[in-house]
């Protein structure tokens, strides 16, 4: 057990950062100079991290699958980012966003980390509205907040509905600064395709130019992953295509553990699944929720007729119209956090009230807010999301309400770091979405931005130091050694296997039967006997991909199928990997319910008793099954309750 | 609003193997797409339908398939970003399609943005750009607070109305010269409306016409085509207000 | 300032200076040119144009302006090129209506066309007035002697139904150029905002039109009354 040291400094909570930051070691700027570093990904956490380390003097790779770093799915993000500024005078503090983010996780996240992150968050809007950051303020020309699910106070700072682009552009604009001073090399449409391991540290990778198909070898005294979530496993969700397990998955492969793989959050809002040729989910923000309400009618002959089409949402009186959230949470109502908010959808689908064609969906209604605060006031909030909801499905969202169903958007499982945000792997650094560290079982809204970033600028800058001092006279990674001969070798070999086989099936075809396994056995609910039939059609569905998979074009060049095909022979693994682990926890938190355990009213219910810990992985090879670690978790300054949000 | 089927389309795309290529249009047929479906569906349905048929499958751009990552940029029927208005491509759905009809599909055109693959091009024109000035010079740490300097709701709002950009090249792509100037000038309204962004306006103004000017791209005449192609919307008004501030820092020098 | 004007911000300002100093000459010429139907006897038309004939300060601006000519039309003609280089491979389905006019793309087809005019125009007016006095009959207004231009233009516009339709066309030719030019100058340099834009853009317009109308209507005038 020792080997999970998660260097969780001693000292009162609100002192362990502080302490941390005094006793770690510091790189003189000297020294900076001859170290270099890789950084994998270039979303919110990958772009912050390549610029501050940057500008501190270190030599920075970074690598990218877009044509640009700028097009990573954190640009997606909506909604915004949550910071304990309390601006609004209503009782925020760093202690209440750590106790909402603690037990929004539903007390499945390390205290220390959670603190940390609520700590750093103000300093994190400084630095994006020093970057140009265009917030939405109020007329007095300071910030505007907004409210987002499952806390009680305004935290949420806001571009329009377009958080995640701002802020990644921010971070973005910082790395653009340092690539023209020469201090990070970009290499964009490259993709990791393993990390390479010397004297058991980390110390480069093999990635493929997307362009060529040329397998190259980079070396460094420390790599960084922040490669973002595995959300693509199910293939149908609100990730972009391109989003991928396959680096995290390499460095678990390489012997980094796996952390929490079952925690994945499903988003209650998202525009429906429609027909069968959809390749994805668009989620709608949840800030809509601040001023949408959630319903569905109160007779289940009016569902049926929604469905066939004969009526349409308005022609529903007030009085059959359940506002569920309302019901059910009196005191959060619309505002429940999503796992909450998803599960109540699906239970009232479940019960015969869908209103959309296939049953699955749920009505979320702007007509209250817009006779309360006009169209302009909405068309100002949500503007293009209203446009993109109307473009997609073709209604115009202030004369009917949206459909919504849940949708998988994000994992909060991931590569098993300490305090650090160090992998089990010396020198190979996990932050962002990659990581499992700050959000438990459940995130909460507008927190994946906080965390990535406040990994990349206030965290790891400070945190990898204390590594790459002791590194400072190891002298650059030879890319030459036999550890980098090696890893290029088995990454070829695996591209030709894939390649080679010229089966009779394409990759989207496994991928969407992955994906229906993975819904409907590994999603939203899930219990012992769906879960073992999920890990047994895994294996044989990966199976057949390896014998049937076609991919066309050629190695040497840009070859989408291909890229497509490893990507998705790695979520076979992370597939059953995942049911694995939510097969061993045998409890309902967060994001993962287990329908052998809930409470007498149907809410989930933890096992304290048994599973407060956090679920390690360690790869023992392929074909075999991994071994569980366990990183107890221990709760000093919050009292484990049943959440409620009634 | 209820979805329809489209029973046949034909599609007219050009096909490049590689930048080398010299490249040819290639015609293919699609049956019974959805008019509920997006443009890019369809596009991965005749994709694996070409699998199949052991054929290579069409390489185009694309990712969040949200509209706001930017990287799909697909020419179709003349148009950037196809028959609609404030889309991207993959915005773009089949509604906007008839029945029988043959829809052409082409990738930008631009000197600064050669072909790698069939409908792929290299945007990397636009990065050293942004590269050449497009940030606001500070390290991270050792800021202000948040609210030191207050930012005027207008100006606020008018920073964000060009900080929208997304970076795909419709711009370049829908106008007549290839001109990247609405790129630009987005990013430097972006940062000139803010007062963090003011200090280096000038500087920023001049270095990042430098290197559009450098990369191959065409001069601004005004016709307006970027704005009306734009996915974002993203006004030629910012072209107005580059050139003043490109004007005041060459004549500040 | 030594890159300034090989920027491309920096050529585009010249397109516009130049331009936007021939919009304030066409005024000039049509006010000018107006008088031709404001008195049929043409006394007013021939003391105008004996005036801008000898005025010393028209005849520093005239040098300027042919210069200004000059720049606006062999810029516009590297400017296009050098735009037209930055697609080599062209679209092969084109369908630019829907996001521009065909006046804002066709600006130097408008120009050119407007300069086969300038070139007839000057040939038939310009040159006889300036270097061929001698072929022209004089009159004596108020006891100064001069050239009858009044005579030499009015006689063509009677004369010519072709040469009519051919100014009219002009006419309307150099409105459309306007209608883009006008509001695009300013714009390029600068002078514009989000209110502006839309106001500029309806100046534009309402300044092309009151061209268009008031050089075709000098020949239309003509043709009809005689």
């Amino acid at each position: 057990m020792s080997i999970l040291d998660s260097k969780i400094p001693e000292g009162p909570l609100a002192e362990k950062w502080n302490k941390h930051k005094a006793d770690i070691k510091v790189v003189s700027p000297a020294n900076k100079r001859k170290l270099e570093v890789i950084v994998v990904g270039t979303g919110l956490g990958g772009a912050s991290a390549a610029a501050s380390l940057a500008e501190l003097g270190y030599n920075v790779k970074a690598f990218c699958y877009q044509d640009s770093p700028r097009r990573a799915h954190s640009i997606s993000a909506q909604g915004g980012i949550n910071a304990a500024k309390n601006y609004q005078n209503d009782n925020d503090s760093v202690f209440r966003l750590f106790y909402d983010t603690i037990k929004g996780g539903d007390y499945r996240a390390r205290e220390a980390n959670v603190y940390r992150l609520a700590e750093v968050s103000p300093n994190i809007i400084d630095q994006c509205v020093a970057q140009g950051v265009p917030f939405g303020r109020e007329y007095g020309g300071l910030l505007a907040n907004r409210s987002f699910g499952g806390v009680l106070v305004s935290r949420t700072f806001y571009a329009r509905g377009q958080t995640g682009q701002q802020l990644l552009l921010g971070a973005y604009q910082a790395m653009n600064r340092q690539i023209e001073k020469g201090n990070v090399k970009m290499y964009t449409r490259h993709e990791m395709l393993d990390v390479v391991i010397i004297d058991g540290k980390a110390r480069g990778i093999i990635a493929r130019d997307l362009v060529t198909g040329k397998i190259k070898r980079f070396g460094a005294h420390a790599v960084v992953v922040a490669s973002g979530g595995y959300g693509n496993v199910f293939f149908l969700s609100t990730n972009a295509m391109g989003s991928n397990g396959s680096a995290a998955w390499q460095c678990y492969k390489k012997g980094a553990f796996f952390a929490n793989p079952c925690f994945v959050q499903i988003h209650p809002t998202c525009i429906p699944v429609h027909g069968d040729q959809q390749s994805k989910l668009t989620l709608m923000s949840e800030s809509l929720r601040n001023d949408g309400r959630v319903w569905v009618p109160k007779k289940k002959e009016d569902a049926e007729k929604l469905r066939k089409g004969e009526i349409g949402p308005n022609d529903i009186p007030e009085d059959d119209r359940d506002f569920y959230l309302e019901r059910r949470y009196p005191s959060y109502g619309n505002l429940v956090p999503r796992d909450v908010a998803s599960r109540a959808a699906k239970e009232r689908c479940d019960a015969g009230y869908g209103v959309n064609a296939e049953g699955k969906a749920v009505f979320l209604d702007f007509k209250y807010s817009i006779e309360r605060l006009g169209k302009d006031v909405i068309k100002a909030r949500y503007g293009n999301l209203f446009q993109m909801y109307e473009k997609i499905t073709d209604v115009d969202p202030y004369k009917e309400p949206m459909m919504i169903y849940p949708a998988i958007h994000y994992t909060m499982g991931g590569t098993w770091v300490d305090y650090n945000l160090m992998t089990t792997v010396p020198g190979l650094y996990s932050i962002g979405e990659a990581n499992f560290s700050d959000h438990g079982a459940n995130r909460l809204g507008a927190s994946a931005l906080m965390q990535g970033l406040a990994d990349g600028y206030f965290v790891l800058p400070y945190t990898i130091g204390d590594y790459l001092a002791s590194e400072i006279m190891v002298p650059k990674a030879d890319t030459q050694a036999p550890e980098f001969d090696e890893a290029e070798k088995a990454v070829n070999q695996r591209l030709e296997k894939l390649y080679h086989i010229k089966g009779t099936k394409p990759v989207d075809y496994f991928h969407k039967k992955l994906g229906h396994i993975m819904w409907d056995y590994v999603g939203m609910s899930r219990n012992e006997e769906g879960l073992k039939k999920a890990i047994q059609q895994i294996r044989e569905i990966r199976e057949e991909f390896w014998k049937e998979v076609r991919i066309p074009g050629e190695l040497d060049n840009l070859n989408q199928e291909l890229e497509k095909a490893g990507r998705v022979a790695d979520f076979f693994d992370m597939g059953e990997l995942m049911a694995l682990d939510a097969l061993n926890r045998n409890e309902s938190c967060g994001g993962h319910f287990r329908e052998e355990s809930v409470t007498d009213d149907g809410e989930a219910k933890r096992d304290d008793d048994n599973f407060t810990f956090v679920s390690c992985w360690e790869y023992k090879g392929e074909d075999q099954e991994p071994v569980l670690h366990k990183e107890p978790l221990v709760f000093e300054n919050v009292k484990l309750t049943q959440r409620s949000y009634k | 609003m209820a979805d329809k089927i489209l029973k046949k389309l034909n599609i007219k795309v050009w096909r490049q193997n590689n930048a080398k290529d010299k490249g040819k249009f290639e015609t293919y047929t699609i049956e019974n797409i959805s008019t509920g479906s997006s443009f890019l569906e369809m596009l991965d349905i005749l994709n694996n339908k070409l699998i199949l048929e052991g054929k290579d499958p069409i390489a185009f751009d694309h990712d969040c398939r949200e509209g706001i990552c930017g990287t799909c940029n697909l020419y179709i029927n003349g148009r950037a970003h196809g028959p609609d208005t404030e889309v991207t491509t993959c915005q773009l759905h089949m509604r906007k399609f008839n029945d029988g009809e043959t829809i052409t599909i082409e990738p930008w055109r631009s000197k600064a943005f050669p072909v790698i693959k069939d409908l792929i091009v290299d945007r990397n024109a636009f990065e050293k750009i942004l590269q050449a000035g497009g940030f606001i010079s500070v390290n991270t740490g050792g800021v202000p607070d948040a609210n030191t300097i207050p930012v005027a709701y207008e100006d606020a709002e008018e920073s964000m109305d060009a900080a929208a950009c997304i970076g795909c090249g419709a711009c370049v792509a829908a106008c007549k010269n290839a001109s990247a100037m609405l790129f630009v000038a987005a990013k430097v309204s972006h940062l000139a409306k803010l007062p963090q962004g003011k200090i280096e306006a000038k500087k920023r103004a001049r270095n990042m016409i430098a290197k559009m000017d450098e990369l191959g791209f065409g001069g601004c005449t005004n016709t307006g085509a970027c704005e009306v192609e734009c996915p974002k919307s993203i006004s030629i008004t910012n072209i107005a207000r580059l050139n003043r501030e490109y004007l005041k820092a060459r004549f500040s020098e | 300032m030594s890159k300034f004007f090989t920027a491309s911000i920096g050529r585009k300002l010249i397109m516009s200076l130049t331009g936007l100093f021939l919009v304030m000459f066409i005024a000039v010429h049509m006010t000018v040119n107006l008088f031709l139907i404001f008195d049929d006897s043409g006394e007013l038309f021939n003391r105008a144009a004996h005036f801008m004939a000898t005025n010393p300060a028209v005849k520093i601006m005239e040098p300027i302006l042919g210069l200004g000519f000059l720049i606006h039309i062999l810029w516009s003609f590297l400017l296009e090129y050098e735009n037209w280089r930055a697609r080599p491979v062209k679209y092969d389905k084109k369908n630019p209506e829907v996001a521009s006019s065909w006046t804002s793309r066709n600006m130097l087809v408008l120009g050119a066309l407007i300069l086969v005019f300038l070139v007839v125009h000057i040939i038939q007016f310009f040159w006889v007035i300036k270097f061929n006095p001698e072929s022209m009959k004089s009159v004596v207004i108020q006891g100064v002697q001069m050239e009858d231009t009044y005579l030499l233009v009015s006689d063509l516009f009677k004369r010519s139904v072709v040469y009519d339709i051919f100014y009219v066309i002009g006419g309307i030719l150099l409105g459309f150029h306007l209608s883009h030019g006008f509001w695009s100058g300013f714009h390029t340099l600068g002078l514009s905002n989000k209110n502006w834009m839309s106001r500029l853009q309806i100046i534009s317009r309402v300044y092309a039109i009151i061209i268009a109308v008031g050089f075709s209507v000098i020949p239309l005038y003509f043709l009809i009354k005689f």
